[in-house]
């Protein structure tokens, strides 16, 4: 961690190491309580900051304390209140602000060690508030929640750090002048925010996952990311949506190696080298789809969830349970009606019932005027028609898709198919 | 904390409405501003003229111009307004989703700058 604790000169190099491990586990617990008792995002940071500074000087001499932890937020909490006091010299709106802080620290000496999981929830909700933009709420949850730095954000959403400092800045900025509370959504919003931090976690799973291979990696860091993150809301807040996206998440990623060549080529499932798919996330993965199906509370992730959990668990393409895919994508279209879940299940359908009834619905799709700017709508379309012997109108859905594909190894893959196409082309 | 929610809505729709539609609705704007009210929320509000009457000053150079209409050209236009008092964003966005316009249009919910010392 670029701003990690360790860099002070002369500390004791054995509780160097405690301090950084203290900083690595439990960092974030201690800033997302440092913002409640302060209430602000950027005097907690500094606050943090303060507090292992005090630790890797005081700890070689007084010892480590029983709970690091603790002693990490009331020292933090002690340090803010000195700087806001020495503010205060020049501004009499500080003045109130400190003495109504150390109000609340005689009233409650003990804050601090207790809530602290609901704290960290706090902190999640806060930076997936709906009224802050996707963006900015991505930015803050993977700065504030899981520590990234601004850097690291900017590498991995291919922008400058001095894009994302501004996101940060401005997100902060908000949730103090709109005033957005730190607190857990009450329980009528309870649904609805979850959703959006689901969908925060989703997008930057996402984000790493369909990143290609190669000068890459930081971007496939995301998906650990939001892992993790999807395994501490989980941890949490255990509501079965949350379950069912952290299945998803695991599923799809125990596919990861599996799923391009060594030189970056994508490979499509079918083609996929089973025994290169990770068992250990597929077993976890499935078993918290059980868990999330078994509640009868599930939605859309869980159900992607349990389609995924299908696939992984046939040993072979040939030995894929279609039947009960088709059925949970009928569920999908229920659950979460839309035109891609409609796609996805005409070819399911096409793989069950053969090409020509495949290539029917997913005509029906597009002559409605869906999904004509998608990509995969026309490649599916022009691989139903090369199985069907339909080679120019094949070629001709290819040409389609390459021209709206923008990530390299899918052009490379669609150029490939239109190039095998030409060469069948001269036997018709 | 004081919150301005602006009520934006498309006058041609409602202008359309029938007239049933529109005694239903002023109801349930009476009924929602009475519970604001017993709630403490309240501070102020009305519903506002259509947007035809609008006039729009501008002072550029030391020179007034006075335009007619609204500054800016959407279908949706401000149709009326609360002011209110709420502890948080939360609770501003608990009210705002009850007024009734929210159901046809749209409420922008916006915290007024607090002057120190006010």
């Amino acid at each position: 961690m670029a701003d990690g604790p360790g860099m002070v000169e002369g500390a004791d190099a054995g509780v160097r190491e405690t301090v950084d491990a203290v900083y690595r586990a439990d960092s974030r617990r201690v800033l997302a309580t440092l913002i409640r008792l302060l209430g602000d995002f950027d005097l907690a940071e500094e606050a943090l900051h303060d507090a292992f500074r005090a630790a890797l000087e005081q700890w070689p001499r007084d010892g480590i304390p029983a709970n690091p932890r603790a002693w990490l937020v009331s020292t933090g909490r002690f340090g803010a209140i000195d700087t806001i006091r020495r503010r205060a010299r020049f501004d009499a709106t500080l003045a109130e602000f400190s003495a109504q802080l150390e109000t609340s620290m005689q009233n409650d000496p003990a804050a601090g060690a207790d809530g602290i999981e609901d704290d960290r929830l706090r902190l999640i909700f806060t930076c997936c508030h709906p009224a802050l933009t996707p963006d900015a709420q991505i930015a803050l949850t993977l700065r504030e929640v899981c520590g990234l730095t601004t850097e690291e954000v900017a590498r991995a959403f291919l922008t400058t750090a001095p894009t994302v400092a501004q996101r940060i800045v401005r997100a902060k900025a908000k949730i103090r002048d709109a005033r957005i509370p730190y607190e857990m959504p009450a329980r009528a919003d309870l649904p609805d925010r979850v959703d959006a931090v689901l969908h925060v976690i989703y997008l930057v799973f996402n984000e790493g996952y369909s990143a290609s291979s190669g000068g890459s990696l930081t971007r496939q860091a995301l998906s650990s990311e939001a892992i993790r993150l999807g395994r501490l809301l989980v941890e949490l807040l255990p509501e079965p949506e949350a379950t069912g996206l952290l299945a998803l998440m695991l599923l799809h990623e125990s596919r990861r190696a599996a799923r391009s060549s060594d030189d970056g080529e994508v490979i499509l499932l079918d083609d996929q080298d089973r025994a290169r798919w990770n068992r250990e996330l597929i077993a976890e993965g499935a078993a918290l789809v059980e868990l999330a199906l078994s509640s009868r509370r599930f939605g859309p992730y869980t159900i992607q969830a349990a389609i995924a959990a299908v696939h992984a668990e046939a040993r072979d393409a040939g030995s894929t349970d279609w039947n009960q895919i088709v059925g949970l994508y009928d569920v999908l279209l229920r659950a979460d009606p839309s035109p891609v879940v409609e796609l996805n299940r005409a070819a399911a359908i096409a793989t069950r019932d053969g090409p020509a009834a495949g290539l029917a619905l997913i005509d029906a799709i597009l002559e409605r005027g869906d999904l004509a700017g998608y990509q995969f709508a026309h490649s599916a379309r022009a691989d139903l028609c090369r199985q069907l012997g339909r080679t120019a109108d094949a070629r001709s859905a290819y040409a389609r898709a390459l021209a709206l594909a923008r990530q390299e190894p899918e052009r490379r893959f669609l150029e490939r198919r239109i190039a095998e196409l030409q060469d069948d082309g001269t036997a018709e | 904390m004081k919150y301005l929610c602006l009520i934006y809505s498309d006058e041609a729709a409602w202008n359309a409405m029938p007239k049933a539609d529109v005694d239903t609705m002023m109801r349930e704007y009476g009924a929602f501003t009475e519970g604001i009210k017993k709630s403490g929320h309240w501070l102020g509000g009305n519903r506002l003229q259509p947007a035809a009457t609008a006039t729009t000053i501008r002072v550029r150079n030391g020179k007034m111009s006075t335009t007619d209409g609204p500054f800016a050209e959407t279908k949706e236009k401000l149709g009326g307004f609360y002011m209110i008092e709420a502890k948080d964003l939360n609770d501003a966005i608990q009210v705002a989703g009850r007024i009734p316009g929210a159901r046809v249009g749209s409420i922008e919910v916006r915290p007024i700058f607090e002057t120190p010392g006010d």
